[in-house]
Formats: structure tokens, C-alpha cells, sequence
């Protein structure tokens, strides 16, 4: 039977981590995430999971500490946020491209500066190149089954990267909610062991990790990685089946919301999805065809998937809760467009930045977005396609 | 109505401060004001540089140049103001987190550079700002969020470290003991090379709640009845120093600033040409 508990969603991954029980957490505390290592060390203290937990000095330290211990050969987990997250940034590209399936949970904070501790998206979509896996959580449960699975898709042979589990600083980190947990032996039984096919300290195998890599085998490792991201859109797959069977909850690259027959739609990220999904069914009793797409795999990209769902859309907006600089759209933008040219083209798409630095998105604002894609369908004049929704200007 | 002191250091319309009541953050930082007002310096020729943490806030309240950086960073930064603007009075306000955890490093080379920067260590044993896990000033076997059963790991002593990696100038006060605080803070600004004060401040919130230290009051009286004097302690039996702790003037041995051995070898260079 599962187990109907009131959970934030930093207590909902604290609670994935013990039931996963991994060899060494390291961890380092920032807002928002600080209460995920806070719980664990609680869980650690009183001896509910075989875990060393490392209380390092920065985050520097802690995704060093994971590294090492992956490395050799252990389970290894840590959370940050925004700053924490930057500082993390040279070891990141250190245990992707040694293929160690490190998990961590981000709780995504709004990257210094200027310094603001409330939610965006600045800081994982920093991270977005430095191949890890990156799944996005729109609420609570979602945090939970994602870090549930993280571990299985980033230990997966045909995969073993790190994995990134994202979630909104605060508006979901700290919100409780209903959530549905599993018994710890199906965890148990469902995650495994971990079994690592090279690792640090075996007597049987001496490997050296980490060595001077110059241009004559280089190459052929990088492309090695990027086969490794590749395939990890199957592995993605196939352990969402496994989950659905277990729990009943489907999960997919994406997630389509009236997104069928809809001539408006917006493509959107973590939680605003779920203010979003109230806006769709406004429109929709209106009859408006309105729809919704949530990604929830960003690392590896579902660029063809996406392009098939959006292909019938009239009007689309991509909503990005972090600037990219690029002084022509966010990241999400970028990726989403680059997934239509040539594939899906002709849908009109402009993209808005919204809510950074934690400023409140509303209904409201979500409708008005809505509403201006069926003013582009009715005149057929896209006008700014790189605009901002909620700011002062 | 604030005070004259107040009224002349600190961004008035900014108060009242974001800290806990009886935090001893305030009584530190307004002990910085009264030696920077001692010493006579010139506001718009003071730079105040923090990382982050609650005590690393208190340069928002403070009225002057004032840079707020990032967690344990703060020394980093002011090195480049120092660099850029030797005639600066340079005051770094950092707390044990910030300074000797994730900045660790910064401080040493720091302290080893000589450079001239007055820095005001405000330590209170915890990371306070993200809710009381231990820092590497948590006595050994006392408690934090990350250490609900006590903490094993050996404390630094930061008055001992600084004066071995170089600090020129370097003292010990606490909340309670203010004015021995400020004029400890007078002589570190009066220092040209690199100063650094240890503030003991209490987090009653965290620290004091977590082990079992009483309310504020209770942290105070501590300071009173444990801190002794250096000048006073050499008189002092083994025994009857018995669990208290230094404060007072521990070094003062001026030695050629960093900026201004750096002057030399410009101006060397240029005669040399
Ligand atoms: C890179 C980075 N990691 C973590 C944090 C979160 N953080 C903010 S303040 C703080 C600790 C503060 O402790 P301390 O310096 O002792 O100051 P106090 O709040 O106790 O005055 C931490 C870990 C951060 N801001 N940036
Ligand atoms: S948490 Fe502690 S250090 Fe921070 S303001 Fe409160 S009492 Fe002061």
C-alpha cells in the first residue's frame, strides 16, 4: 500500500535519498535546499541509512567528495542551489565526463548576482552544458519520483552520468502538499544495488581515474559522452514504464497538457506548469483551444518529440524563467526553436521571460500571455518575438 | 531618535536590522562605528567589504563605500579594492562560516600578504544565516543542524591561525566586553598591514537554542564570567584558568604592508628604465 503523507518538497527528497540509501552524501547548506542535508544528516544521525554524510566546507568540496567517492565505486548524493550550484561548476564537468552518476537535487534559486535567494531558473540553466542529466519537477511528488528514478536512469550502463533533479526554490521546496510515497523495500527493490563496472580500489582492476587526456584519445572521449546522453533518452524511457508499473504515475520526456488539438500553447518548466494547467482550463471552458507543454527532461534535449507535439500548434510561447544574455531569448527558447527549424516550421513563437528574481507569476499573468497568442493567430502579426511578462519597465 | 553615532555611520532609513533579537551581530557592528569615528578616519575614504551570512549583512546598515560579495569571498574582493586604491581604509566583515570555511583560504593568504585590511571576524560558532549548522568554530561535542548529536571535528582557533599565517595585528573581544572590542578595532585600523579581530558574538537563535546556552542574557553573562584578559591572565594560575578563554590584544608587531611594497617595486622599475 502506498503511504499518504504531507511532504515539502525538500522533506519529499530527503525521504527519496533515505529510502535509496546511497553510500556518501557531501553536501553543503544554502537557501533553499539547506533543510535536504539538514533532514538527511538527521536520517544519518540516528542510524536510519548506512550513509557517511560529509559536512564539507563549499560546494566545491562536496561535489569533490562525491566525485572521489563515486569514483570509487560508491553511491553518491548531494543537493544545492544557485551559488552553490556556480561553485560547483569546475567539478560538475569533472564527473560528467568521468561518467559518474553523481545525483544531485537542485532547488532552483535565482544565481547572485544581483544576491536574491528566491526562485528562478538561472542557476541549473547555467548548468545545462556541463552534461548532466537534468529532470525538471513541477510540484512536490513529481521531486520525489524524479529523484527516485534519477539514480536508476544515471547508473544505467548505457548511460552512467550525473543526473540533476530540479525543483522551484520555496514555491515547492517549502510548500507542503499531498504527496504519495513508496514502501522502502520497493524502493529498495526498484533502485538495486549499485554495481559499477570500474571503480577506484578494486584489487582485481587498477584504473587510474581522472588522467591527462591530450588530443590522440580526447576526442574519442567526448564523443563517447555525448553517445552516453544520447542513449540516455531510451534508458529515460524504459525506467518511466518500469515506474508507471510500480506507482501508477506516468512520466515521459515531456508532459503534454490539452496540448492535442490546441492552437495556442505555451512550453513551460516546473512549477508555473501547474498555474499554467488552471489557465488552460479557464480557456478551455471559454473554448479557446489552449494547451500546455512541461518538459521534464531538458539534459538530454527531446527535440524531436517536442517538435512532433507542437506540429499542429498556431501560436506558441516559450516561457523561460532565466535570462540567457543572448539578447535574442532564453535558453529554453533557443532549444525549443532550434527543435521547430526545419522540422516543424511555420508556428508563430515568441518567447517571454517571466518571474526572475522570484517575482510572482499569477494566473493573470499566464492568461495575458494566452491572450496575445490569440492576438498574433487573429491578426497574423507576431510583433517583439523576445519579450518580457510581470516587470516594471 | 538614533544616536549621534548611529545618526553619523549608519544608513538610518535602513534600520531596524534583520537580526534575531539578542543576537550579538548589532553590538559588534556598532562597536566598528565607534572605533572608525576613534580613529578619526574619513567616511568617503572607508570601503566596507562582506561575504555572506548574517553578519556579513551588516555593511548594508553601515554608512559608507560598502561592497557586498559573495560567501567567503569577502577578502578576495577587498584585496582588489586594496589593490586599486592603496589610500583606502579597507574593513572586511565576515563571520566563521564565511571566513574560515568556504573562504578559508582567502584568509591565510590574506593574513600571509600582510595586506592592509581591518578584518572583523564576527563569530558566533554557526553558520547562523542558513540556520545553525557548525561551522569549524563549533567546539568540539557541541551540536548543530548537521551535527544533531555533536560534532566532532577539532574548532580552529582563528586568532592563532591568522597570527601564524602572517596578520600583523590581531585581537580577541566579544559582545559583552564593547569597548575593549572598539578600541581593539581602533588599533587594527590604526595597523597598515593586515589586521584581524575576533568578535564573539552570539547566535542565541541557533547556536545558544541547539546547546542548551540559555537565552541571550545568559550568552552574555557567559562572556563575562569565562572571557579573561591576556594582560591579566599571565598572573593567573593554571587552575584558576580552567574553561575560560583569551581576549585582549594578542599580537601587534607591525611589518611592511603589501600595497605599499608593491609601490616600491613600481617605482623601482621606473627609476631602473
Ligand atoms: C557558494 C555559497 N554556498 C552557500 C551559501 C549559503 N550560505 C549563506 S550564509 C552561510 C553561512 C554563514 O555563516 P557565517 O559566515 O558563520 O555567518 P553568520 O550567518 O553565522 O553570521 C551559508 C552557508 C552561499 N550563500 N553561497
Ligand atoms: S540566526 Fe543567529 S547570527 Fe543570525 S541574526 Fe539570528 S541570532 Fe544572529
Amino acid at each position: 500500500m502506498p503511504i499518504r503523507e504531507r511532504l515539502s518538497g525538500n522533506e519529499a527528497i530527503a525521504v527519496a535519498m533515505r529510502q535509496i540509501n546511497p553510500d556518501v552524501v557531501a553536501a553543503f547548506p544554502i537557501t533553499p535546499s539547506t533543510e535536504i542535508p539538514q533532514y538527511f544528516s538527521q536520517f544519518v544521525a540516528n542510524g536510519e541509512v548506512e550513509t557517511e554524510f560529509v559536512a564539507v566546507e563549499s560546494e566545491h568540496s562536496a561535489m569533490s567528495a562525491c566525485v572521489g567517492a563515486q569514483a570509487a565505486g560508491g553511491r553518491t548524493m548531494t543537493a544545492t542551489s544557485a551559488n552553490g550550484l556556480a561553485l560547483m561548476w569546475e567539478v560538475l564537468y569533472i564527473a560528467a565526463a568521468m561518467k559518474l552518476p553523481v545525483t544531485m537535487a537542485c532547488v532552483n534559486r535565482a544565481l547572485s548576482g544581483p544576491l536574491n535567494i528566491h526562485n528562478d531558473h538561472s542557476d541549473s540553466m547555467g548548468a545545462r552544458d556541463s552534461g548532466w542529466i537534468q529532470l525538471y519537477s513541477e510540484n512536490n511528488q513529481e521531486a520525489y519520483d524524479n529523484m527516485l528514478q534519477a539514480t536508476r536512469i544515471g547508473e544505467h550502463k548505457d548511460v552512467m552520468l550525473p543526473v540533476m533533479v530540479c525543483q522551484d526554490g520555496f514555491i515547492t521546496s517549502h510548500a507542503v502538499e499531498n504527496i504519495e510515497l513508496l514502501e522502502d523495500d520497493k524502493i529498495k527493490a526498484f533502485v538495486g544495488e549499485y554495481k559499477p563496472e570500474h571503480y577506484l580500489m578494486n584489487p582485481k582492476e587498477k584504473i587510474a581515474v581522472g588522467p591527462l587526456d591530450l588530443p590522440a584519445h580526447c576526442f574519442e572521449h567526448k564523443r563517447e559522452q555525448a553517445q552516453s546522453m544520447i542513449n540516455a533518452k531510451k534508458v529515460i524511457l524504459d525506467i518511466a514504464v518500469e515506474f508507471e508499473k510500480l506507482t501508477g504515475r506516468k512520466y515521459d520526456l515531456f508532459e503534454s497538457y490539452k496540448l492535442q488539438d490546441a492552437e495556442v500553447a505555451i512550453v513551460i518548466i516546473n512549477s508555473t506548469a501547474g498555474t499554467a494547467k488552471t489557465v488552460v482550463d479557464k480557456l478551455r471552458e471559454e473554448g479557446v483551444k489552449a494547451g500546455l507543454l512541461k518538459i521534464r527532461v531538458f539534459r538530454p534535449f527531446p527535440s524531436n518529440e517536442i517538435a512532433d507535439a507542437l506540429r499542429h500548434v498556431k501560436v506558441l510561447a516559450v516561457m523561460d524563467k532565466a535570462e540567457g544574455f543572448s539578447a535574442v531569448g532564453g535558453p529554453l527558447n533557443a532549444d525549443i526553436r532550434a527543435a521547430l527549424y526545419g522540422n516543424a516550421d511555420g508556428i508563430k513563437t515568441v518567447n517571454y521571460i517571466y518571474g526572475l528574481g522570484g517575482r510572482d507569476v499569477r494566473s493573470d499573468d499566464i492568461e495575458t500571455v494566452y491572450r496575445d497568442l490569440l492576438e498574433i493567430q487573429k491578426t497574423g502579426k507576431v510583433g517583439a518575438d523576445y519579450r518580457y511578462i510581470g516587470v516594471r519597465e | 531618535m538614533p544616536s549621534a553615532l548611529v545618526e553619523k555611520y549608519f544608513r538610518a532609513d535602513k534600520l531596524p536590522q534583520i537580526w534575531c533579537p539578542g543576537c550579538g551581530h548589532g553590538i559588534v557592528t556598532r562597536a566598528i562605528a565607534a572605533a572608525i569615528e576613534k580613529a578619526g578616519l574619513d567616511k568617503d575614504k572607508v570601503c566596507v567589504v562582506s561575504g555572506i551570512g548574517c553578519s556579513s549583512r551588516a555593511p548594508g546598515y553601515l554608512d559608507f563605500n560598502t561592497l557586498h560579495t559573495t560567501h567567503g569571498r569577502a577578502l578576495a574582493f577587498a584585496t582588489g579594492v586594496k589593490l586599486a586604491h592603496p589610500e583606502l581604509k579597507v574593513i572586511v566583515i565576515t563571520g566563521d562560516g564565511d571566513c574560515t570555511a568556504i573562504g578559508g583560504n582567502h584568509f591565510i593568504h590574506a593574513c600571509r600578504r600582510n595586506i592592509g585590511i581591518t578584518t572583523i571576524l564576527y563569530n558566533n560558532n554557526i553558520y547562523g544565516m542558513t540556520g545553525g549548522q557548525y561551522s569549524p568554530t563549533t567546539p568540539k561535542f557541541e551540536k548543530g543542524t548537521t551535527a544533531p548529536y555533536g560534532n566532532i571535528d577539532k574548532a580552529f582557533d582563528v586568532c592563532n591561525l591568522a597570527s601564524s599565517a602572517g596578520a600583523t595585528y590581531v585581537g580577541r573581544s566579544t559582545a559583552y566586553h564593547a569597548a575593549l572590542l572598539t578600541s581593539l578595532v581602533q588599533n587594527g585600523l590604526n595597523n597598515d598591514g593586515f589586521s584581524l579581530i575576533e568578535a564573539i558574538s552570539g547566535c542565541p537563535t541557533y547556536y545558544g537554542r541547539k546547546n542548551k546556552k540559555g537565552d541571550a542574557v545568559n550568552m552574555m553573562e557567559w562572556y563575562k564570567n569565562h572571557a579573561v584578559n591576556i594582560a591579566a591572565a599571565s598572573k593567573m594560575t593554571p587552575e584558576a584558568l580552567e574553561g575560560k578563554f583569551l581576549i585582549g590584544e594578542f599580537k601587534n608587531s607591525p611589518e611592511p604592508e603589501y600595497t605599499s611594497e608593491y609601490q616600491k617595486i613600481i617605482d623601482r622599475m621606473k627609476k631602473e628604465r
